[in-house]
């Protein structure tokens, strides 16, 4: 297991000049470590809590400036996509693996056996025992399947792979993975691809209250505030996958999303204030019967 | 999988209820008329509605093929490539096809394996056919699109069977179009490796239908209509549907259809990915000449409203066109393109031996169509498949 380990301040302009006439551009944005720490996962740690998808990137070496510029350290691959010709290029070619853990989804399974079946593959071709399982027998909104990915889930569980799976905002479903032995939840914020963000805030909510397990948001954060907001509500990690792959500049996005799940991590563990409905007086009102 | 299964029995001439082909036949019947006539009366106050609409619907897309529509073809592009891209990301599927025989007992007149045009036949043994998919996986390509005439004796559910357990080894991912067929040799074909079924309907038009089919299988429209929902029914994981633009000389007529269809086949077979094709015709055989060929901008149109109305379905773009339309239109709404094709059967390695289905227009290599995708700024995916559904419970 690592050491707890400080991330360092995001690299987001140029270092103190120490001139004292070189005005507030050059002057640092924050300075001083974030304690954010690590996120364990498994038996692993991981100082980035942002997962980056591999899907709709316009090409590999595009994918492959997004990792760097994100500094993600989970990467998800679609099975699907892999070709099993030694010789051919697929996404795989874009991926430094000693740097980053390939974390292979069921991507196009439509049940559980196919999902099995898919994950056992991924392990006999020799990739991690990590799968994110994906059960969406509706290829449009790409809906996961609680009922299956809860089957598929017990039967890998108890084949020791590393499960981390994708599922609608259910809490009671997200306890019953954990009770298969699942390493994370990965509820989504709203459709696959759709960025809209939060829509399932309030679900969430409970999921990240009740969780032991990680809590990782996937899908539908369209926005580094997004990304952001997640973080501050509690969420472990969050997986960005469309938002950055089909942005004008996907590195440049990478960053930015990086910038987000960082300051909304470190505004979570910083004790964010409550919102309340109506405004408070500084001054108690009831300081007069002390 | 509970679905509701589909009886037919063959050659009959109506479709079954609770299918996408009656939902076909309604929609023809009750909704069709109407929609052509709001999309000749549109306005461009109209057009901008609809561009403006979220989920846009069936009227809409009789407002975005209208004549009014073809007026702002710029706003129409712009809608639907951002449409694309946020649905399907910078990524074109490659795909080939391989041509397993061109015999035929259809007449079909617009065809150049036709039965009675005097051309060279040949039908590849199942060895043949896999030796031409390996010159394909040679050249990079992964899905294969298995193509016939119709010949029920020679070209029978069980060749296709054979054919398709040979190559299922070696490449990932195969579907077919050929004659259709009823909900059991489909589960044949599936339990043989099949992932999809390709049958387009030609044109939804009964008159222009029966006009074009004159002897043979196919001129049973209502049995053609409801081959996606047998394959469904069987286990079939992909549909494509489509319309060959340029027989019916109202291609508005066949596009609403088309779009129709797509939307039933969604509804009905929700597990089922389905992608939908507005091929044009090309010189065959036979010398047939189009009723009302369709122009370069009216295809763009069509793709563009096709994906505003389809925001979720794939369409499928064939060599039939040329590479520069074939390069601009991937930005529109297309997501599966064929590359490098042969439409002749034995085509890849011995190519001029036998009679080609249509002449091609894009010549280049999988190489070069793939290479052209990136420049473009869109990333050539080969491989995109789990399997067929048979491989499920292994």
């Amino acid at each position: 297991m690592a050491q707890s380990s400080d991330i360092g301040p995001p690299d987001i302009g140029p270092p103190d000049s120490g001139s004292p006439d070189s005005g507030p551009p050059d002057r640092p944005l924050h300075s001083g470590p974030l304690h954010i720490g690590p996120l364990h996962i498994g038996d692993r740690a991981f100082r980035s809590r942002l997962f980056l998808g591999t899907g709709k990137f316009p090409s590999n070496a595009s994918l492959a400036a997004a990792v760097a510029a994100s500094g993600a350290e989970v990467v998800t691959v679609a099975l699907r996509r892999v070709d099993p010709d030694p010789g051919a290029v697929d996404i795989l070619d874009a991926l430094d693996l000693d740097r980053v853990l390939l974390l292979t989804n069921t991507s196009g399974a439509d049940d559980a056996a196919e999902a099995v079946r898919l994950a056992r593959l991924a392990r006999a071709a020799g990739l991690p025992p990590w799968i994110k399982l994906e059960v969406t027998p509706d290829p449009r909104y790409l809906l996961p399947d609680g009922l299956e990915t809860l089957r598929a889930a017990e039967t890998l569980c108890a084949e020791g792979f590393t499960v981390l799976p994708y599922v609608g905002a259910d809490p009671v479903l997200c306890k019953r993975l954990e009770e298969v032995g699942c390493a994370t939840v990965m509820p989504l914020g709203s459709w696959i691809g759709s960025n809209q963000g939060l829509r399932t805030r309030a679900a969430l909510e409970v999921i990240i209250e009740q969780a032991e397990v990680p809590v990782v948001v996937d899908a539908g954060l369209g926005a580094p505030s997004h990304a952001a907001e997640a973080m501050e509500l509690g969420a472990d990690a969050v997986l960005v996958n469309t938002a950055i792959g089909t942005a004008g500049d996907p590195a440049a996005m990478a960053r930015a999303f990086a910038l987000a799940v960082e300051g909304g991590r470190a505004a979570h563990l910083a004790g964010l204030a409550t919102t309340v409905g109506h405004a408070r007086a500084s001054s108690p009102l009831t300081g007069f019967l002390a | 999988m509970t679905t509701t299964p589909v009886r037919l029995e063959r050659r009959v001439s109506e479709v079954p209820a609770a299918t996408a082909a009656a939902d076909v036949v309604a929609f023809r019947r009750d909704a069709l008329g109407p929609l052509l006539r709001r999309s000749a009366a549109a306005r461009s106050g109209d057009v901008a509605a609809s561009l403006a609409r979220s989920r846009p619907g069936l009227d809409d897309l009789a407002v975005l093929l209208s004549p009014a529509a073809a007026g702002d073809l710029e706003a129409l592009a712009a809608a639907a490539h951002r449409r694309t891209v946020a649905r399907f990301g910078r990524v074109v599927r490659l795909f080939a096809p391989l041509y397993l025989s061109n015999k035929c007992v259809s007449t079909c007149t617009y065809c150049g394996f036709s039965a009675g045009n005097d051309v060279a036949r040949r039908t590849l043994t199942p060895v043949q056919a896999r030796d031409e998919a390996r010159a394909l996986t040679a050249r990079g390509l992964r899905q294969v699109l298995l193509v016939a005439g119709e010949h029920a004796r020679i070209i029978s559910p069980r060749y296709l069977a054979e054919c398709l357990r040979v190559l299922a080894p070696e490449v990932p991912s195969l579907a077919v179009e050929v004659q259709v067929w009823d909900t059991g040799e489909y589960r044949d074909l599936v339990a043989a490796g099949c992932e999809g079924l390709v049958a387009y309907q030609e044109t939804y038009h009964p008159g222009t239908y029966g006009s074009a089919h004159l002897r043979g299988r196919k001129r049973n429209a209502a049995w053609r209509l409801g081959a996606p929902d047998r394959a469904a029914e069987a286990g079939m994981r992909r549909l494509g549907i489509g319309a060959l633009l340029g027989l019916h000389d109202d291609w508005r007529y066949d596009v609403l259809v088309l779009a129709a269809h797509a939307r039933a086949l969604v509804r009905r077979w929700w597990r089922c990915e389905v992608t939908v094709a507005v091929p044009r015709l090309r010189p065959a055989a036979g010398g047939f000449e189009p009723a009302r060929p369709v122009e370069d901008r009216e295809l763009a149109q069509i793709v563009c409203a096709l994906r505003l109305a389809l925001p979720d379905v794939g369409i499928t773009l064939s060599t039939r066109e040329p590479p520069r339309l074939r390069d601009g239109l991937v930005a529109l709404g297309i997501t599966h393109m064929s590359a490098g094709s042969s439409t002749e059967p034995g085509g890849y390695l011995a190519p001029g031996s036998a009679e080609p289905q249509f002449a091609v227009s894009d010549e280049r290599s999988p190489a070069e169509v793939a290479a052209a995708v990136a420049q473009a700024g869109y990333d050539p995916v080969w491989m995109d498949t789990i399997g067929p559904r048979c491989l499920g419970t292994g």
